[in-house]
């Protein structure tokens, strides 16, 4: 296990450099001048041009520029933008409410994913099966922002008023339930479609007929060894998914007004600020690649007879 | 006489599916006593395990419809009782083992913990006291250092070693039936007979009832007091083993006899029993065994054959089960 471990944190590397150099490609190697738009309607100073095109090393080659923005990196240095606000402070006051929000979204999806997975798992073709399964399929079908802007507006004060669905620049908790949900939305509708065929699958199994051959009560043979079970493929989903959900957090946010690290990205992008987008999305690289490799680790913790060597 | 630990009397259970209808039991009655082992013997769909599971209770009801009969556990009917009380009584009045024990136990968790859970959810014991117990299990059942070997997984365990798992899992409760069902098909043949030999002594040393859910004569002959021939959900034949071995009373038993391998017998063409067994949505009038049966005649197609009762216990369900045990 030991070994298994180190040898995917080595091979973190070569995809960590590999990622990140594509992403650092992509938005310093484009063919337009960098400064264009920076200095409002005048074109800008000279001498300021020379200080940032020093600053950000843009006389080297793309590729010396490369390694020595990843050594600032790796000293914890994210770089400044073109004003000169330094990026890692940015990342670190958004990077919080983001995390928060994936989280809630996260804890949401698999809560009442797997709930309604495992109702309908255990009594197919009822009428709870057929509302989930239209309800999911609902979900899925409909693009985040649309799903967002329906659930603020109808909710908020100008729909039926039930709760408050501002959010504030240091949000708290309840504050992000309903942005959460939002953002978990997509992936709870996968989470109970997953769930339940998991378990249509595994009630048939014949250990769940062993378990019921040896007296043990309904609840443990469902809540035990059919849950044990299923639940697998469900928890691997949904490790990988908290990568996909900080990505995914741009759009939820934008909807929301919430000042994370999808709208810093967001905003990166319109204003051409090169530093913000390339250190938002090497963070969000990083994030995913150790998210996979947990859900990996835990595969193992999870299913006994999966031995890494 | 003391009252048999298990009696199915007459019981009937069909299959309702979209293709039809299956009558997989057609009125089977049998008995068990304590100390007394009872082999169920009969081909693939003969209806053997739907009897065990539908004494167990773990039958997937629907499809399968329970329509006549009793099954009395010691002399209380367990087909009336409430799904908790029966419940109550599997693990602990009856247990059941399986063919394969790699699919049977719970691959995700430990043999111990699948041993310990029945201790300490059935009886209330703690930790300590189940997994003390658990180990005297494993030990009973000749599981070299059971002691190093209970945190391991079924997946760690040889095929034999699994399967005394199981047996170990299902003495927990100190059941006084054990139903066997094809306990070593599973397994090579060596292993095969240690697992009997296990299940024989055992069977004594706890004077329990046990049902042995088999297909192969062999196993039978070795380890059976008396032994029911299935056929298409019926009993057919019902007899102490030496008696069976020595004159059959049924032609399908016969017919089964006739198809074992002998030695005697190299060289030649091994004996089968012609065509397959009737489908069970369409079983054909008369007595189900006639499409095969080397000795019908008219009215094994127009007269479904009642219980003959042939003395000393044993019965067959043939027109001619005198003439068919006096030739043998």
């Amino acid at each position: 296990m030991g070994r298994y471990v180190l040898r995917r944190l080595l091979q973190l590397i070569p995809v960590f450099l590999g990622t990140t150099f594509l992403i650092y490609a992509l938005v310093w190697a484009i063919p337009q001048d960098p400064f264009a738009g920076k200095c409002g309607q005048r074109p800008c100073d000279p001498a300021y041009i020379a200080e940032m095109s020093q600053k950000l090393n843009l006389n080297d080659p793309l590729l010396i520029q490369y390694f020595k923005y990843l050594g600032n990196l790796l000293v914890g240095d994210f770089g400044t933008t073109f004003n000169g606000v330094s990026v890692g402070e940015q990342i670190a006051t958004s990077w919080p409410i983001t995390l928060k929000m994936g989280i809630i979204a996260l804890i949401i999806e698999a809560i009442i994913g797997i709930t309604a997975g495992i109702l309908t798992g255990l009594r197919k073709q009822g009428f709870l099966d057929n509302l989930v399964l239209v309800s999911t399929l609902f979900l899925i079908s409909l693009p985040v922002f649309v799903t967002g802007f329906v659930l603020r507006l109808y909710l908020g004060p100008q729909g039926f008023d039930i709760m408050d669905t501002s959010v504030s620049s240091d949000p708290t908790i309840g504050e992000l339930i309903l942005p959460g949900f939002v953002l978990g939305s997509l992936s709870m509708a996968y989470v109970a479609r997953l769930t339940r065929t998991s378990i249509v699958e595994n009630r048939r199994a014949d250990y769940v007929r062993t378990a019921i051959a040896k007296g043990q009560p309904q609840t443990r043979v469902v809540g035990i060894h059919l849950l044990r079970n299923s639940l697998i493929p469900v928890i691997t989903f949904l490790g990988t998914d908290l990568g996909s959900l900080m990505g995914g957090a741009i759009v939820t946010e934008g909807v929301f007004n919430i000042n994370g690290i999808g709208g810093l990205i967001f905003r990166g992008i319109q204003e051409k600020e090169g530093v913000m987008v390339t250190g938002i999305v090497t963070l969000l690289v990083l994030v995913y690649l150790l998210a996979s490799l947990l859900v990996d680790l835990l595969y193992a913790v999870l299913d006994p007879r999966i031995r890494y060597e | 006489m003391t009252q048999p630990l298990l009696e199915v009397e007459d019981l009937h259970v069909e299959f309702r599916t979209r293709d039809g209808v299956a009558k997989v039991l057609n009125g089977v009655s049998y008995q068990v006593s304590a100390g007394e082992t009872l082999a169920v013997l009969g081909e693939s769909g003969s209806g053997k395990s739907v009897t065990a599971q539908t004494i167990m209770g773990i039958l997937d009801m629907p499809p399968a419809f329970i329509t006549k009969g009793t099954i009395k556990f010691r002399g209380e009917d367990l087909l009336t009782k409430s799904a908790d009380d029966r419940r109550e009584v599997r693990g602990e009045g009856i247990a059941m083992i399986f063919q394969d024990a790699l699919s049977a136990l719970n691959p995700v968790f430990t043999v111990g913990f699948q041993i310990e859970e029945q201790l300490k959810v059935r009886r209330g014991m703690s930790k300590a006291d189940a997994r003390k117990r658990a180990v005297e299990l494993l030990d009973q059942v000749k599981i070299p250092n059971a002691k190093g070997r209970i945190s391991d997984y079924p997946h760690q365990f040889s095929g034999g070693m699994r399967q005394r798992a199981m047996i170990a899992m299902s003495l927990a409760l100190d059941p006084e039936l054990l139903i066997a069902d094809e306990p070593t098909t599973a397994l090579d043949v060596t292993v095969q007979a240690q697992i009997m030999d296990l299940l024989a002594e055992i069977q004594k040393e706890r004077d329990m009832g046990m049902i042995l859910i088999t297909h192969d004569l062999g196993v039978v002959a070795d380890v059976a007091d008396r032994i029911s021939v299935m056929y298409a959900g019926r009993i057919v034949e019902h007899a102490d083993v030496y008696e069976l071995f020595r004159a059959p009373g049924h032609p399908y038993t016969e017919s089964l006899l006739e198809s074992l391998p002998r030695l005697d017998q190299k060289g030649q063409e091994l004996k089968t029993i012609k065509g397959l067994p009737p489908s069970l949505t369409n079983i054909p009038p008369g007595c189900p065994f006639n499409p095969r049966c080397p000795r019908a005649f008219d009215r094994c197609v127009s007269e479904v054959p009642a219980v003959h009762n042939l003395g000393m216990g044993r019965t067959s369900r043939c027109h001619i089960a005198e003439e068919v045990v006096a030739r043998g």
